[in-house]
């Protein structure tokens, strides 16, 4: 599904290499798929129709020579104007010269706001060290009130409640005067869900933000949001005139077009993702990366950046000495595949790899086959480890006995790891193997 | 005539299918559904309102490239998705060109019809005539299960006479077990939870064999929201459907999806994935109250099969309504 536009608009656009120039018969034929494309990621048909005619505008008469082929060259323009369109370099909440700085979460229900509440909570206490209240204001869902108070705890924010019988604006503006009193550098008001066409509840949170004067107010909008993403944000701009918006279960595979209506209706950046069910999944937004996800172009950025986190650089330069003196043993090997692991389940690596969403369509990776690996070499003795090739017949025995495995799993083991460590020794020496070939080879 | 509660369920001494006599004729069962439709037509206000892409009669006047564009459009804008919106507006097409229909009425009714067909389904009713009757409700995150349980809870209990017990499954999110113990007091009905953090398939074990001991009519539970791309979690599910079998073999007798009608075209996977994963029976189709036309339905009836059962139009215990088919068609062309 993923990355079906670049090849339709290869597909499409295939005989457009020879001539040299976009014709108008072939940028209109693009444009179909590209219309499907977005609508099927959720972009609201008015966005998608102004967006497909400023592509056009761009595309008719490009040339069609260098790297890339036309259905590259058309993808690159609509990536291009997609992330344009998305705003600039990722934005932050704006803190008040006099703290604390308020901050007021709005939107319908079920579209995260207590979650994203404590998740903003914790954020802007790792990143940047401030002190952070949380208030409960939503006293109409039943027992949202006891779910704040767990996860901003969780998050390490002093949680400010008086309940489910006072009115929401009176709570508010209680937390904002003890907040002010404590000496908090940020205070975050979560409020209930309501619908955009609920007129009694607007004007409720019109009273709130009348009530405390927020710096910021954050929309809540749910990445799997279809056309109406365009109605819920016009009515919440135009009654608490939100500054900014926060994306939330973007872990899903929703294409998340919502973003792409509510920043063309609004003009609103989007500032924050929210990424898991754990307090810690939760980021700076990044329109180009939104942009690439909504073609379907994979999330390259993300696993690049994910990498450079969980990456330790003083080992890294320990493995390229070993690697260089041919000292990678199964030890080190082990090592790499914990690395890895730590940037998250496999199967979500794969997910930001562009072109692999299409090979792998389907493929469900093991997580265990890890941990039989692991079993494996956990089995055997240092020596081994450095040493593999000194594991035969008794010495493969005990290990796939000490595993719980077999001993041809042991053997298979030991031959992909002699397999990898020729291609590290060439990769090392400068010399770039034929990766292809050599994963044929394997299988 | 929007269905009735007896319309939807399956109840012993009722012929599955067959009309109600009750419902057909007692005047106070009339006048309780005017005031059902006051309700539905107040909430369904708002909605109107806020419309900005509406289909009107006068759209077919003029047959043109224009006309059939525009009610792609609107099908599209009510999230029913291009495939399915491809498919309908091109046999209207056909029809309108070959001459067998004509006029905007006709045409309009004729849309109707078409649409109604694909969400209409003999499989959309749900069978409590098992002793208990299991009910199991899944779905993403911030769909509307718990809060749909509680309305149908009450609904089993005020308008069918049964008795049920609500099993607090959604062990997971902070305030879970408290959110449906609150609704299962102002439902008034009985209420299973297990201790801090427990295995939300002993939950549901415990909420059987409560059921099975004091002879409750149904027993609904509930359960975490979870993505249907979280593979761990969709596991959890099917252990929780598995443990109610260990009970009753043939249980959970109903498998309900909520979905979220501002859901755009993703609702497909999550209907796929969950079917895949715990068998979906019928779909709630949830806050319908807003500008949301919940198209996705659709689709999801189309290419799975899989029926809507139940629409949530408000926040009120009594704002849960058996799906209708024709009604729904229409609100999403915007005829009244």
């Amino acid at each position: 599904m993923f990355d079906s536009l670049a090849e339709k608009l290869q597909a499409t656009l295939s005989d457009v290499r020879g001539r040299g120039t976009l014709t108008e018969d072939d940028v209109n034929a693009a444009m179909r798929e590209i219309r499907l494309a977005l609508l099927e990621a959720d972009v609201n048909f008015k966005v998608v129709k102004s967006f497909t005619s400023a592509v056009k505008e761009r595309a008719l008469g490009a040339d069609v020579i260098g790297k890339l082929n036309p259905g590259q060259q058309v993808v690159k323009i609509v990536s291009d104007e997609l992330t344009e369109l998305m705003g600039g370099a990722a934005g932050d909440i704006s803190f008040s010269s006099r703290p604390p700085t308020v901050v007021l979460m709005a939107g319908l229900q079920g579209s995260g706001k207590t979650t994203a509440t404590a998740k903003l909570a914790r954020y802007l206490r790792e990143q940047h060290g401030s002190s952070v209240a949380v208030a409960a204001c939503d006293v109409y869902r039943p027992a949202a009130v006891d779910q704040l108070i767990k996860v901003g705890h969780q998050a390490g924010a002093t949680v400010y409640e008086q309940g489910t019988d006072q009115d929401p604006v009176k709570i508010a503006a209680w937390a904002r005067d003890r907040a002010q009193t404590e000496g908090k550098d940020v205070l975050i008001i979560d409020t209930s869900g309501r619908l955009h066409v609920d007129q009694e509840l607007m004007a409720e949170l019109a009273n709130i933000k009348k009530a405390v004067k927020p710096h910021d107010v954050l929309l809540v909008v749910d990445a799997m949001t279809g056309q109406d993403a365009v109605n819920v944000a016009e009515q919440f701009a135009e009654v608490v005139q939100f500054d900014g918006v926060v994306m939330t279960k973007l872990d899903g595979d929703a294409r998340g077009g919502a973003a792409l209506s509510v920043k063309a209706i609004t003009g609103k950046p989007i500032l924050f993702a929210s990424t898991g069910e754990k307090l810690d999944q939760f980021e700076r937004f990044h329109p180009d990366r939104m942009a690439q996800r909504i073609l379907g172009m994979g999330d390259m950025m993300t696993l690049i950046e994910k990498a450079e986190s969980a990456y330790d650089e003083e080992r890294a330069a320990e493995l390229e000495r070993k690697l260089r003196k041919s000292e990678f043993g199964l030890d080190d090997f082990l090592e790499q595949m914990r690395q890895i692991r730590r940037l998250g389940p496999l199967q979500s690596l794969i997910g930001m790899i562009p072109g692999m969403g299409k090979e792998l369509r389907g493929v469900k990776v093991d997580e265990r086959e890890f941990d039989r690996i692991q079993a494996i070499i956990l089995s055997m003795t240092p020596q081994e480890r450095r040493h593999p090739e000194l594991i035969k017949g008794s010495r493969r025995l005990r290990i796939a006995k000490g595993s719980g495995t077999n001993v041809q799993a042991v053997k298979q083991l030991i031959k992909q790891f002699e397999q990898m460590r020729k291609v590290m020794r060439s990769v090392a020496q400068g010399r770039m193997p034929d990766l292809g070939a050599l994963m044929r080879q394997a299988r | 005539m929007a269905r009735d509660w007896r319309d939807l369920f399956i109840v012993d001494g009722a012929l599955p299918g067959g009309p109600d006599p009750i419902s057909e004729a007692a005047p106070e069962t009339q006048e309780r559904r005017r005031g059902m439709f006051r309700r539905l037509r107040e909430n369904l206000r708002k909605t109107r309102q806020a419309l900005t892409s509406e289909i009107q009669a006068t759209l077919f006047e003029d047959l043109s490239e224009e006309t059939w564009e525009r009610l792609e459009e609107a099908l599209i804008y009510a999230d029913v998705g291009a495939g399915t919106t491809a498919r309908v507006v091109g046999e209207l097409e056909r029809e309108a060109t070959a001459g067998s229909i004509t006029g905007g009425e006709a045409l309009t009714e004729r849309l109707t019809e078409l649409l109604a067909d694909i969400a209409r389904s003999d499989d959309d009713r749900i069978d409590l005539r098992p002793h208990p009757a299991v009910i199991l409700v899944a779905g993403v995150n911030g769909t509307g299960k718990t809060t749909t349980i509680g309305k149908l809870a009450w609904h089993l209990r005020n308008e069918l006479d049964k008795t049920v017990i609500v099993a607090a499954g959604d062990t997971f999110r902070a305030a879970g077990v408290e959110q449906l113990e609150l609704w299962a007091q102002r439902a008034g009905v009985g209420f299973v939870k297990g201790p801090p953090d427990a295995d939300p398939g002993a939950v549901a074990y415990d909420a059987v064999a409560a059921g099975l001991r004091d002879g409750a009519d149904v027993v609904i539970v509930d359960t975490a929201g979870r993505l249907h791309t979280q593979d761990d979690l969709m596991a959890e599910l099917a252990k929780v459907k598995r443990v109610i079998a260990k009970q009753i073999p043939d249980a959970p007798h109903e498998t309900l999806l909520t979905v979220d009608a501002t859901t755009g075209q993703n609702g497909l996977r999550q209907a796929r994935l969950f079917s895949e994963v715990v068998d979906v029976s019928g779909l709630v189709l949830t806050k319908l109250d807003g500008t949301a036309k919940g198209g996705i339905v659709l689709a999801i009836a189309h290419e799975l099969g899989i029926p809507v059962k139940l629409i949530g139009i408000g926040e009120q215990l009594e704002d849960l309504r058996p799906f209708d088919a024709t009604d729904f068609a229409r609100a999403l062309v915007g005829a009244n």
